[in-house]
């Protein structure tokens, strides 16, 4: 082998300088996580503290009092939102996965339609919530179908809400299905409908399930649309059918917090803390389901 | 639903067709036979892409005919056109004649289901369901809603599988627990089990080791007393050691640089092994290219 000089070769051992770029970016990256970790953290004591004294049974089971707020508790925004978001499932669920399960298997992606509502449904996964509201308020409350400010009307709008990342996320379940597996039922002799139905959609259902969840606990937390479609009524009594006037924990929460009296404002906080319990059991179990079920293929 | 072809038994006798007539160019059959399908003139194209064209070919009734050939010249896009897959993907066109018992299977009013259920499929990389052993196997039988006694069907297709001694005590356990080499073989006994006459295999064991490569040729050599086998395969000595037929195809590119995939020559193994006509094929065998 001729004696070629590599030009600044570094010794293969001995002492290493210390590369400072390479500190420097992990550096940064690590302020960049501890700055939303404390501030997450910090947050979450804050509610803890304030929440913690009025975290008892009667949060539970004592309906809003205007007059005595240490009686009092949110009772019927609990109900409320097990309602609404009852409702909201039962309606984004099946559609958001049919249409998700339409585009994904059946429709030709090379036309110029099957694209159209592609970009759609992206863009109506950004639109704000409130505008779901303006829309349910206009048509579902008032407008052609009228049933007013119950339940349904917020669980409409709730549905329209989470719709496009239902099936965006179904979409990319079932996307994560290897096309090996449809080949093999439909070389079998299956029709397209027995593959979806037997194969491609029971192997998606881990991510369908994840997507669902998340989108779910999203819509727990909204109150800018349900406070436009009239969710901010007084209510003290639990809805007993969709048709009835409620509320749900954000409004409720929404509508304690500006109020004169600590007392008020105690019971907000502990209202805020049952909701974040909610939302990260919610939360966990998605990512439980991911772990659990996620498939190497 | 079902085609009009003249019988629905399998152990009926089959035309016979001559084939002199139907080849041309380079290739010549120079036995009469017995054959279950047929190609006449047959071009795939994808979109404005030709990927095959003028291929002439008949496939022997219980023989192994073997597809071989280097990379892209259209090997597996023919295999597919048997079992009309090809129709899944889009922009997929073919011209030309494939016929099942003499009657074109691209043809107006052919179930494409049934179709797919006399000519099986086994495909290059397994793919079993992420279900049960059983559930694999039954979900042929199930889905084209044969009445037949499932555990009974089952049982069958993996003996004829050369399966059932390793997974009788095992049918319920999911299907990703078995090797490579047991995942093809309960991909064969999933494709027999629906009792096809024709079992069509894209290089399954290309992604085997050598023993579990042996185990599925011995396997072959079982199956072909009662399937018609049509296999591609890119290892040569496998089509010397399984078939009885055996079909060179070769890419070349025509005036626009394209490269377009046909048939050389098509002539039994021991023909085409020992004194190939066609010196491409020649070439090809001793493998100066491919």
């Amino acid at each position: 082998m001729s004696a070629i000089a590599v030009a600044d070769a570094r010794p293969l051992t001995g002492r290493q300088r210390a590369d400072v770029k390479s500190i420097a970016f992990a550096l940064v990256l690590w302020i960049c996580l501890a700055v939303s970790a404390v501030f997450l953290f910090f947050m979450l004591a804050v509610i803890v503290q304030q929440g913690l004294a009025r975290f008892d049974v009667r949060l539970f089971t004592a309906p809003p009092s205007t007059i005595r707020p240490d009686r009092a508790g949110v009772e019927p925004a609990i109900f409320g939102t097990l309602w609404v978001i009852g409702m909201t499932a039962l309606i984004a669920m099946p559609l958001g996965i049919a249409a998700a399960v339409y585009l994904e298997e059946y429709a030709n992606p090379r036309r110029w339609h099957s694209r159209l509502i592609e970009v759609n449904i992206q863009n109506l996964a950004a639109v704000p919530a409130i505008i779901y509201g303006i829309l349910t308020l206009a048509f579902i409350v008032r407008g052609p179908i009228s049933i007013g400010a119950v339940a349904l009307s917020g669980a409409t709008a709730l549905a329209l809400l989470i719709l496009p990342v239902i099936i965006i996320t179904t979409r990319e379940a079932l996307r994560a299905v290897p096309s090996e597996i449809r080949f093999g039922s439909l070389a079998l002799g299956a029709t397209r409908w027995q593959t979806v139905w037997k194969q491609t959609l029971p192997a998606a259902v881990p991510g369908i399930a994840t997507g669902s969840i998340l989108a779910i606990s999203r819509a727990i937390g909204e109150a800018a649309p349900l406070i436009l479609v009239g969710a901010t009524t007084f209510v003290t009594v639990n809805p007993s059918g969709p048709l009835d006037r409620y509320t749900v924990l954000p409004v409720q929460i929404y509508n304690l917090i500006p109020q004169d009296r600590q007392a008020f404002r105690d019971l907000a906080y502990a209202a805020i803390l049952l909701l974040i319990i909610i939302l990260l059991a919610m939360n966990g179990l998605a990512i439980w389901l991911r772990n659990r079920y996620q498939r190497r293929w | 639903m079902s085609t009009s072809e003249p019988n629905l038994s399998q152990t009926a006798d089959v035309p016979e067709l001559h084939l002199e007539h139907a080849l041309s160019g380079d290739t010549g059959l120079t036995t009469a036979t017995q054959s279950v399908m047929t190609l006449e003139d047959l071009s795939v194209y994808y979109g404005d892409f030709l990927a095959v064209h003028d291929v002439d070919l008949a496939f022997g009734h219980r023989e192994i005919t073997a597809l071989i050939g280097p990379s892209g010249c259209g090997k597996s896009t023919v295999l597919r056109c048997l079992n009309r897959m090809n129709d899944l993907i889009p922009g997929a066109r073919v011209e030309g004649r494939v016929t099942y018992h003499g009657v074109d299977i691209y043809g107006p009013a052919v179930d494409v289901i049934e179709v797919r259920r006399r000519i099986g499929m086994v495909f290059q990389k397994p793919n079993p369901f992420p279900k049960s052993i059983f559930d694999n196997v039954a979900y042929g039988p199930r889905v084209t809603g044969m009445k037949v006694n499932m555990a009974d069907t089952v049982e069958e297709a993996l003996v004829g599988a050369a399966l059932w001694d390793e997974v009788k005590d095992k049918l319920k356990q999911n299907a990703y627990s078995l090797s490579g080499g047991q995942q093809q073989r309960l991909c064969i006994a999933r494709a027999i089990a629906t009792q096809p006459e024709v079992i069509l295999m894209d290089e399954p064991c290309s992604s085997l080791d050598p023993i579990a490569t042996a185990k599925i040729e011995d396997l072959m050599a079982e199956l072909t007393k009662q399937f018609t086998i049509i296999i591609v395969t890119h290892n040569m000595q496998q089509a010397a050691r399984v078939s009885s037929h055996t079909a060179f195809f070769t890419a070349e590119a025509d005036e626009a640089g394209n490269r377009v995939g046909r048939l050389v020559e098509f002539d039994s193994t021991a023909r085409i092994f020992r004194s190939p006509v066609n010196p491409r094929t020649e070439s090809y065998i001793s493998g100066r290219f491919g």
